[in-house]
């Protein structure tokens, strides 16, 4: 019988070992796999490279792994809400890669499509374009970038179920969906697991062929980094 | 002289019916409160959402309900949401009709530079970068002089590019100005300030368009 249940974080992220590749979902601190990051800090897995849009705050998301110098090197779009990371990236403590968002968007759809790379114009004439091959296309100039290898992507949906198959709700969805798809071994966390069969096929944004393991995850903060409201 | 409101008021009349819409992070977001009367317009948020609503009410505040900038919001009728692959496939194949940004930096050949300062700031280009190098239209809504006084309006950028040739218009608290082969050219000059001002303040190559009038706001 097809099941993808764990029974936990502990045991998603149990073969994660120093050194490995990682792309971890989320947008800020939306849509992020809280439950696995603070597995992966509480086993003290190092010397990480983390792929993922942004870094977390100082102390959420993937700020707590920064605060336990657990992360060698980080790829992501944007890091601004980070004093931890901006020290350690101006210190030289830690390897930095930043790349416009789309880019890293697409190089994670590259990844889950199976095709090696793909053509943008973002970061043509910047500092991004340095030491990449330039083609051009109908009169105007692309970069090339390469799909990502990656040993885990870590994703946090809405719902799942015990096939692997995902939903995510509003703009927590971001980058999970295409993550997801692009691991060697894929771990999702949800926050309501049901029996394969009880989702609505119509409605599931991640087919179960791209996900590994999942797990309901447990105790979510939901942290939100900018409450704005309107008043009555 | 216009404050950021005024630069946000005046950036809204170019808005029209039926236009699909990203706003940047700052004054661009302000831009949304101007809404000219009467028509519909798609706000865009690259995290994956068009139709961006208002604030919601203290009791509706969602955690998965985030714009770019990482506040709370709500959906318009008709919004929906999608993966930051397909909300740069929006950007990228065109069909975002206004992008207003801010910016540090624009050259009179339309390069704009905001996203690194070397050595100080490090922040990153999150979609900045992907979107000037695909979107149709951008306007830059940024103050006209840096802390220091020197102006931002430059015959060369001296930061790291974000793209190349790709500001139409910028609109700051001393006028509006589209960038043309010839330069920035002044169509509009804010109530109170005046052309020699504005030519003191500009360092890349100005013109005054022959028909420019003062703004109205």
């Amino acid at each position: 019988m097809l099941n993808k249940v764990v029974k936990n974080a502990d045991e998603a992220i149990k073969d994660i070992s120093d050194g490995a590749t990682l792309m971890l979902g989320g947008f800020g601190l939306c849509g992020i796999p809280e439950n696995c990051i603070q597995a992966l800090v509480k086993k003290n897995i190092r010397e990480l490279t983390c792929i993922s849009n942004n870094a977390g705050v100082d102390d959420f998301g993937i700020g707590l792994l920064l605060q336990k110098h657990q992360v060698k090197k980080m790829i992501a779009s944007y890091v601004g809400e980070n004093a931890e990371f901006e020290r350690q990236l101006l210190s030289g403590e830690m390897e930095v890669e930043l790349i416009p968002q789309g880019t890293l968007a697409t190089r994670c759809m590259a990844t889950g499509y199976g095709m090696p790379a793909i053509y943008t114009p973002a970061g043509v004439g910047t500092e991004v374009a340095e030491g990449k091959e330039i083609r051009e296309f109908n009169g105007k100039k692309y970069l090339l970038e390469h799909a990502f290898n990656s040993d885990f992507a870590i994703v946090k949906a809405w719902k799942g179920d015990s096939h692997g198959n995902l939903i995510y709700r509003a703009t927590s969805r971001n980058f999970n969906p295409l993550m997801a798809m692009a691991g060697k071994i894929t771990i999702a966390e949800v926050e309501e697991l049901v029996p394969a069969g009880e989702l609505d096929p119509d409605m599931i944004h991640t087919p179960g062929i791209y996900v590994n393991r999942i797990f309901k995850g447990e105790n979510y903060e939901k942290r939100i980094e900018q409450i704005t409201i309107t008043k009555r | 002289m216009l404050d950021k409101f005024g630069i946000a008021k005046r950036i809204a009349k170019e808005l029209k019916d039926g236009y699909y819409v990203n706003l940047g992070i700052g004054i661009p977001t302000l831009v949304a409160n101007y809404m000219p009367p009467g028509i519909e317009v798609i706000l865009q948020s690259e995290n994956g959402l068009l139709g961006i609503g208002p604030f919601p009410f203290e009791e509706n505040v969602d955690a998965d309900l985030i714009n770019a900038g990482k506040q709370t919001v709500t959906t318009t009728k008709g919004s929906s949401f999608f993966d930051s692959a397909m909300s740069f496939g929006m950007i990228r194949s065109g069909r975002v009709d206004l992008t207003v940004l801010g910016a540090m930096e624009v050259a009179d050949n339309g390069d704009i530079a905001n996203w690194k300062i070397p050595g100080k700031m490090v922040k990153g280009m999150g979609g900045e970068m992907d979107l000037v190098a695909s979107a149709k239209n951008i306007i830059v809504a940024m103050q006209h002089v840096n802390k220091a006084g020197e102006s931002k309006l430059l015959s060369k950028c001296t930061l790291p590019i974000t793209g190349l040739g790709c500001v139409k218009k910028v609109v700051t608290e001393l006028g509006v100005f589209d960038i043309k082969p010839e330069g920035f050219v002044c169509i509009e000059y804010a109530p109170g300030v005046s052309l020699d001002y504005i030519k003191e303040k500009t360092q890349g190559r100005l013109v005054i368009a022959p028909d420019v009038k003062e703004m109205v706001v």
